[in-house]
């Protein structure tokens, strides 16, 4: 059993005051909290080892070389990767799939190519392949959203033909907490023998994920919505792949040889880590590894399980809310909406009684006009997470209806 | 009640808005929006004489930004052109959190600079009007 009270403990933060009340952090799909075993690593990091990486021959160096590396490792378990070899450290969720499309994408994929994405794509998984669209003349196909939040895969199977050469859809939405079948996905990808990336951003602090059992292509994920720092994010590439994907930024560590005439370029991973990382946030990140680690995936499934399902029983007995996003398969996220209230105004009154929760189009604009919305209100949960903070909310959105009765 | 954001006037002007529509062939007009909330705002007016003679606005999006852009009309209609501008400054002023003393249904905004996150709502509607009054640029975005 995952004992909360000793988890809470881990995060500081949690026993905040925010307008004289007690917080009750619902924000956990914007950036999870930090535990202490994670900012006690940053830290140790710059006061005991502060060092650059890979360059010096001095004691410090090797020790945060070693540290940089073995959280390396430590990705690779998490996701069960081939090799430490496949495992690129980026700044994140958004600066991997700009790798994956200004490398990948730019040197292989040409007019006319089909780039398959869905409707409940976060602008970073949308935007880049715009931009790739005005480069290279590819199209975009979009896979629609089903009206309880699920994806059409009928119209998945349809978008499919000869010209689909890349398919890039998330693991788990930010905003309607829909766990996509994101095997199926994977397999139809595989069987078609086009690259398939998955955005695991909300994914990877919920359930176990395993790369190699998926099989897909790419995988990404941010640091900091897994109880790490910010700034630092994985792309795992198979390895026939990265090979072969030409660097983006050029500079250091990057290389092998260098001169006027010819420069060789190091091999993945490094070839996609130039200059100087996030070398006290990687660090952060393998720390975080080893939190989750720490606990039982399916301890906190089930946990998370039951906090979603306490929070829709309890959201729908409010008159006049509509909870965006009813899938089978949900983790992490309840959206949703009151009547004509905006849902900034829910936002700040309950912020007021210490609930903090996100409010508006959580970078999602073609899925929140796929629904006819401007906005949704959005509870999103961690391990810490308790039903007496969800109780809160309640209380705080029946304020809310009080005030704009 | 200095940190009350939903107060009664707020919530009156949001549920039922003043001056609320299109003036056709007008003599300044300009749009505003505000890309964090989806807030929009559009602001007609009518100057004669140097003088607002009407003033009306469409729009949606947050109670805050609509109850403003209502209270803001009922605030400057028939005012001069000075008189307006004198208002504009102050309410925005106000929303900077330097003291102010805002008479009227304005004061319903005196506590706004402790919402920082809501400020841009608040100051949407008196952005857009100065962009109508200066038509320098007719579509103002709040970010
Ligand atoms: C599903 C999904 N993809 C991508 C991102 C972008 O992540 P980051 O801002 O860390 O790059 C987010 C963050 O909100 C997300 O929820």
């Amino acid at each position: 059993m995952l004992d909360i009270e000793k988890i809470r403990a881990d995060f500081p933060i949690l026993e905040r005051q925010v307008h004289k009340k007690t917080l009750a952090y619902l924000d956990n799909g914007a950036t999870t909290l930090k535990p202490n075993q994670v900012v006690g690593e940053i830290e140790k990091h710059y006061k005991e080892e502060c060092s650059n990486i890979h360059r010096g021959i001095h004691w410090l160096s090797e020790r945060a070389t070693e540290a940089y590396e073995a959280s390396r490792e430590k990705v690779q378990k998490l996701i069960n990767a081939e090799s430490t070899d496949n495992i690129v450290f980026t700044s994140g969720t958004t600066a991997g799939i700009n790798l994956v499309v200004q490398s990948y994408g730019r040197s292989e994929l040409n007019a006319g190519d089909e780039v398959i994405i869905s409707a409940m794509e976060h602008h970073s998984n949308i935007v880049p392949w715009q931009m790739l669209r005005e480069e290279k003349g590819i199209v975009i196909k979009v896979v629609p959203v089903l009206e309880d939040g699920s994806l059409d895969m009928e119209s998945f199977y349809n978008l499919i033909s000869e010209k689909t050469k890349f398919i890039s859809i998330m693991y788990v939405s930010n905003v309607l907490g829909t766990i996509n079948p994101m095997q199926e996905i994977c397999d139809k990808a595989n069987e078609l023998g086009v690259p398939v990336l998955v955005d695991a951003a909300q994914a990877i602090a919920h359930m176990p994920v395993d790369v190699q059992k998926l099989n897909c292509t790419f995988m990404v994920f941010s640091a900091h919505k897994m109880y790490g720092p910010t700034g630092v994010g994985v792309l795992y590439g198979k390895a026939e792949y990265l090979e072969k994907m030409p660097p983006v930024n050029g500079g250091g560590d990057m290389i092998l040889s260098v001169s006027f005439d010819k420069t060789v370029y190091n091999v993945a991973p490094y070839k996609f880590e130039a200059g100087t990382p996030n070398i006290a946030g990687v660090i952060g990140l393998g720390a975080a590894v080893d939190y989750l680690q720490s606990f039982n995936w399916q301890e906190v499934e089930a946990r998370e399980e039951e906090l979603i399902a306490y929070a829709h029983e309890k959201l729908e007995k409010i008159p006049g809310l509509k909870i965006i996003g009813t899938a089978k398969n949900k983790s992490g996220a309840v959206s949703f909406t009151m009547k004509d209230i905006h849902p900034h105004d829910i936002g700040t009154i309950v912020d007021r009684s210490g609930v903090a929760i996100r409010t508006g189009h959580h970078c999602a604009q073609p899925l929140m006009e796929s629904f006819g919305i401007v906005a949704t209100a959005r509870a999103s949960f961690a391990i810490y997470n308790t039903k007496e903070e969800v109780d809160q909310l309640a209380k705080a959105l029946e304020k809310v209806q009080e005030i704009f009765a | 009640m200095k940190n009350q954001l939903y107060q009664q006037t707020v919530l009156k002007h949001n549920r039922d808005p003043r001056n609320y529509g299109v003036i056709e062939d007008c003599s300044h007009h300009a749009e505003g929006f505000n890309p964090l909330c989806g807030d929009e705002v559009k602001v007609y007016m009518q100057v004669e004489d140097d003088l607002v003679k009407a003033i009306q606005f469409t729009g949606k999006g947050c109670a805050v930004s609509q109850a403003s852009a209502s209270i803001m009309t009922t605030a400057l209609i028939g005012k001069s052109l000075d008189e307006a501008m004198a208002q504009f400054d102050e309410f925005m002023k106000m929303a900077s959190g330097e003291k102010q003393d805002p008479q009227g249904e304005i004061a319903a905004f005196a506590g706004i600079s402790q919402f920082p996150s809501r400020v841009k709502c608040a100051v949407l509607s008196w952005q857009t009007f100065n962009a109508a009054l200066k038509a320098v640029d007719n579509t103002i975005s709040t970010e």
